[in-house]
């Protein structure tokens, strides 16, 4: 469960925050933090990035 | 710990418009910002017309305000243009980093604060005020103030940890990606240009607003559920275009726009919210720099009766989402209907109106001076081939 991030592409604009409904995500700065402990894996932040930086984070 | 008048979250031109106000009003008003510099990224394609500097009282400054703009032209899938060109200056382009510069040097000399790098981890409620733990440069302080007024953009957290949902759900949001390029040719540099079609923006539109000679903001905005991503579709328009693919980058700018409506409440116990934070922006062409000034002033307002009486209760404060739908919500939310427009259109109805619809009709329709009669007998006749066309714009115009 979750979703990760690729820092590379990332252009940490927090449009990924805005439409996360659990609030998982949060933007310092230059940085994403997300915590996927209350992640849903609603894929709403995936589909919402600009850039594609957000992917889900597969089961091993 | 420090006390405050108000503190305001974000120093963007809801933030710093507000901070402004309440310092003319002699209110004790601190902004922080977590960014290290003003302006800067910038989630904007920098358009403000000029009907917001007679609102807002702004006077054009070469430092900021780079580009005269006298009109747009539209363009369908195929690039036929619709251009509406005025005699006179429209707006401008403005370089937001010189433009938020200036606004906070203002809002300083009237007597506001301003700190920077300055995240807030958490925020409660404590005896009447809000205290708040602001990480600044490394270093864990404290503050407080019985009114916060959230400005902190779409990605807004301050509100949500004082118990108000200010989340966007996915349909109600575009995402935008652009490039600022220079080394580019090849169009109008006093027009905005705006390019639709689903293949080309699925439910919004690509733009070129030109900054300076042979430099200009290249971007775009799609529905955030579209499946591929903006920065795919931008690269695709300007590979098509040999004078776009020709230039170079000199700036990369990606952000969220909250096109699908504002926040019901606005406000709630030391607490109101302004700019992208409450979803403050035009349904139809996202732009919100005046929009959320108009409403970091309005909040400002709001705030120095607070203060006077005494009283941030959530029923008192509610008298800013009230004066700002009165002000400007209401007429917005009409404007909603015309976003809705760009997700009923297919490429061929593009082309069709494209072919059919005149410059002078567009402003007939945009300036809202006809009725339901008078839309429909212009959509009648220069539609008549396509029926169902007619129907859809009647629906959504």
């Amino acid at each position: 469960m979750g979703v990760k991030v690729n820092r590379e592409k990332c252009c940490y604009c927090g449009a990924c925050v805005a439409v996360c409904p659990k609030n998982c995500i949060g933007l310092d700065e230059v940085r994403i933090e997300i915590d996927n402990s209350k992640c849903i894996d609603c894929l709403a932040c995936i589909r919402m990035c600009p850039v594609g930086a957000l992917g889900k984070i597969e089961k091993k | 710990m420090e006390e405050y008048g108000v503190i305001i979250i974000g120093a963007g031109p809801a933030g710093l418009s507000a901070a402004a106000k309440l310092a003319e009003r002699k209110i004790n008003a601190l902004v922080l910002d977590r960014k290290q510099e003003i302006g800067c990224p910038k989630r904007c394609a920098e358009g403000l017309g000029l009907g917001w500097f007679r609102r807002l009282g702004l006077k054009p400054s070469k430092e900021w305000a780079v580009m005269p703009i006298y009109g747009a032209a539209l363009y369908s899938p195929l690039g036929k243009s619709v251009v509406l060109k005025a005699k006179k200056v429209a707006g401008y382009v403005l370089e937001r980093k010189m433009f938020e510069k200036a606004l906070a040097i203002d809002a300083v000399k009237k007597g506001a604060k301003i700190r920077l790098k300055s995240n807030v981890k958490s925020a409660r409620r404590e005896n009447g005020n809000v205290v708040i733990d602001v990480n600044e440069l490394g270093e864990i302080k404290q503050y407080s103030a019985p009114l916060i007024i959230a400005c902190d953009g779409i990605d807004s957290r301050i509100a949500r940890m004082l118990g108000l949902d200010t989340t966007n759900k996915l349909p109600d949001v575009d995402s935008g990606f652009q490039y600022e390029l220079t080394g580019i040719d090849g169009y109008d540099e006093k027009l905005l240009h705006l390019y639709f079609g689903n293949e080309i923006s699925p439910r919004g539109y690509c733009w070129i607003f030109p900054k300076r000679r042979g430099t200009a903001n290249v971007g775009i905005g799609i529905a955030g559920y579209a499946e591929k991503t903006a920065k795919y579709y931008l690269d695709k328009f300007i590979a098509s275009h040999p004078n776009l693919s020709k230039g170079s980058i000199i700036e990369v700018n990606s952000g969220g726009i909250p096109v699908g409506g504002f926040l019901e409440k606005m406000h709630s116990d030391n607490l109101l919210i302004a700019g992208d934070a409450a979803h403050q922006v035009d349904p139809i062409h996202g732009g919100g720099i005046g929009i959320s000034m108009e409403a970091g002033a309005l909040a400002a307002e709001v705030a120095s009766e607070a203060v006077a009486k005494n009283d941030f209760s959530e029923k008192f404060l509610g008298k800013y989402t009230q004066k700002w739908y009165a002000l400007r919500g209401n007429q917005l939310k009409k404007r909603l209907k015309g976003r809705h427009l760009l997700e009923k259109l297919s490429d061929a109805d593009f082309e069709y109106l494209a072919d059919s619809i005149t410059a002078d009709d567009v402003l007939k329709i945009a300036s809202g001076d006809l009725d339901k009669k008078a839309k429909f007998i212009l959509f009648a006749k220069k539609l008549v081939k396509r029926p169902g066309l007619v129907k859809i714009m009647m629906k959504y115009l």
